[in-house]
């Protein structure tokens, strides 16, 4: 794990730009199918910013929280309603304070966690996922009274434009995406950062040192929280461009833990690598059975064999890199960068 | 300290206070009606035999444990009821006797959160590098690195903890509680399962701290040549009570702890 830096390297703004050319201009220039931007480029990017989400609470301050689809919900919810009911508000503006009420919802179900740990935490968040989803079901107010249970995002409209084509809503997007992975950057390798991972390492030591425990715990679920909400609500209406509660359910959760662990716990690049991975795998093994072996094997068998592999990944993962795929990444890195050397 | 009269920081009045604390867990007493104090700028020994509640006090002090009776002042403010972090705030720095490192962090990393207290900077003035955290960060950075090159760990201050020979890690545990600036500091055992050689800087870095920086230093030990060599006074414990407490060859000289270190039968 590499030492916390206060300012950033030369290698940080050259791998900054290249990913930023890469994804505002070579992207945007190459791929001209629909195809790629609505089912795999955005929904990648909202749930790697969720996955960040779940690695501050989970990765970095060590707080099993299952539960970050419920926080996606209430900040898609929110958004909804936002601009719904406040005229004149912004995209922007409403994106953050869904943001800011699912970190209001995060704190208040992460008070638990200042009793319980470990696996018995899991079970007590596991709640707010159940609980923000039968508000919103219960309580007709915030689908607006529709009765047919699913409601139609609003059109992304930004000062006065409105971003409805694919390749607009990615750029959208792509710019929160970017803000809120530098900041959730700095947050890692700063200070806070550090107090989370103390806490994670050795609570009573680290209280020892001048952390407290309840403040710590509490503003990472709140940030936590903030990354679910935002990325939610984008999830909401850049891919879905609906809002149900169904879609926010107990399997998102678990998808979402699934995209932290495989990219490895406490890393911000594996929140997109694994996010990158539980996306594409199933669109690989479908391409695989229909190129490879032309329709030979059947699509039940084929989404039988992405959980097999699924399952199969994460045992091999826990018990060989627990830091996952961003670990593997870095050892690929090094090794090549040594015999370039060389 | 042979000495004591030309040090830097002399010793002064009463910093600590432990007034009659009793400690019990279940139906066990861990430490009996216990008093005893430390003064300022003084290296403060608490030695005994395993089990006699040296840990358990120094885990009262720094508020993990709350005691069931008795009292503990530090600079006249009594600590009851308060949690490790406040007592943290107050200036009380410890570490701990089975190694309480982050273990994933590496050295510099670990040593950087001993500055919490000297961080003002919110989360929010991190996440958007706020001039005020950068500056903030940069200072405590700096110290850092001069406790590293203090403590001699410039090589592998980049290295997870948790890779470090024992050791190391016990230095970089002293750094960390160094980096606090604390003016007490409790080192549970910080010589413990080290050889000679590593014995002997340990005591050179504690002994410089405390003429240096004029910290107050009790310390846990079971050495008793490093006992005798560093502190000032020596508080003896046994079966959670205090059998001796006075400067090194004073207790060394007395039957209680004689008896309590060789055995003695207590049929006759």
């Amino acid at each position: 794990m590499a030492t916390t830096i206060s300012t950033y390297s030369r290698n940080d703004y050259i791998n900054f730009s290249v990913l930023m050319v890469l994804g505002f201009l070579i992207i945007p220039m190459t791929v001209n199918s629909d195809y790629w931007f609505t089912s795999i480029l955005i929904p990648w990017l909202c749930l790697a910013l969720a996955t960040i989400g779940q690695q501050v609470i989970m990765g970095y301050t060590g707080q099993l929280a299952l539960g970050a689809a419920g926080f996606m919900a209430a900040g898609a919810f929110a958004c909804f309603n936002l601009i719904l009911r406040v005229d004149g508000l912004p995209f922007f503006g409403a994106l953050i304070i869904s943001g800011l009420i699912a970190a209001a919802i995060g704190i208040v179900f992460g008070l638990p966690s200042l009793r319980i740990r470990g696996i018995y935490l899991m079970v007590a968040t596991l709640a707010s996922q159940f609980f923000i989803i039968w508000v919103i079901d219960k309580f007709g107010w915030f689908k607006n009274y529709d009765s047919s249970g699913i409601i139609t995002a609003q059109d992304i409209v930004i000062f006065g434009r409105p971003y409805t084509s694919p390749v607009d809503m990615y750029l959208v997007i792509l710019v929160v995406v970017t803000v809120m992975t530098i900041l959730a950057i700095n947050m890692a390798r700063g200070s806070t950062g550090r107090n989370w991972m103390a806490v994670r390492d050795m609570d009573v030591a680290a209280e020892s040192m001048g952390v407290s425990l309840l403040k710590t715990k509490i503003q990472a679920f709140a940030i936590s929280s903030f990354f679910c909400g935002v990325a939610g609500a984008l999830f909401a209406f850049t891919y879905l461009k609906s809002l149900e509660p169904v879609a926010f359910d107990i399997k998102l959760s678990f998808k979402i833990l699934f995209m932290c662990i495989l990219g490895g716990l406490g890393t911000i690049n594996g929140a997109f690598i694994g996010a990158g991975f539980i996306l594409l795998f199933p669109v690989l093994l479908n391409y695989l059975g229909n190129n490879v072996f032309h329709g030979a094997i059947d699509a039940t068998i084929i989404s039988a064999l992405e959980q097999v592999v699924f399952g199969v990944l994460m045992i091999v993962f826990m018990i060989y890199e627990p830091l996952g795929m961003a670990r593997l990444w870095e050892n690929l890195k090094q090794r090549f960068f040594k015999k370039k050397n060389k | 300290m042979s000495d004591s009269q030309d040090r830097n920081f002399k010793i002064g009045n009463p910093i600590l206070e432990v007034n009659n604390i009793s400690l019990s867990f279940g139906g066990v007493n861990a430490i009996t009606d216990t008093s005893f104090n430390v003064l300022e700028h003084e290296v403060r020994a608490i030695i005994g035999p395993n089990g006699a509640g040296k840990s358990s006090m120094l885990n009262c002090i720094n508020g993990i444990y709350k005691p069931q009776q008795g009292s503990i002042a530090f600079k006249g403010n009594k600590l009851s009821k308060i949690t490790p972090n406040l007592i943290a705030q107050m200036g009380i720095s410890r570490t701990f006797q089975n190694l309480a490192l982050f273990k994933r962090m590496s050295a510099i990393d670990n040593i950087l959160v001993g500055r919490k207290l000297h961080s003002k900077a919110s989360f929010f003035d991190v996440a958007f590098q706020l001039p005020k955290a950068r500056r903030e960060e940069k200072v405590n950075l700096k110290k850092c690195e001069e406790i590293v090159e203090f403590l001699e760990i410039e090589k592998i201050k980049d290295t997870p903890v948790g890779k470090l020979p024992y050791g190391l890690q016990k230095r970089v545990e002293l750094g960390r509680a160094l980096a606090t600036e604390a003016s007490l500091l409790l080192l549970d055992e910080p010589m413990a399962g080290m050889n000679v050689e590593e014995k002997r800087e340990m005591c050179r870095f504690i002994l410089e701290v405390n003429e240096e920086y004029g910290t107050t230093m009790v310390l846990i030990e079971h050495d008793m040549g490093v006992v005798m060599d560093i502190s000032d006074r020596v508080v003896v414990l046994d079966y959670g009570k205090i059998i001796g407490d006075g400067p090194p060859d004073e207790v060394r000289t007395n039957q209680k702890v004689i008896d309590a270190y060789l055995g003695v039968s207590h049929g006759e």
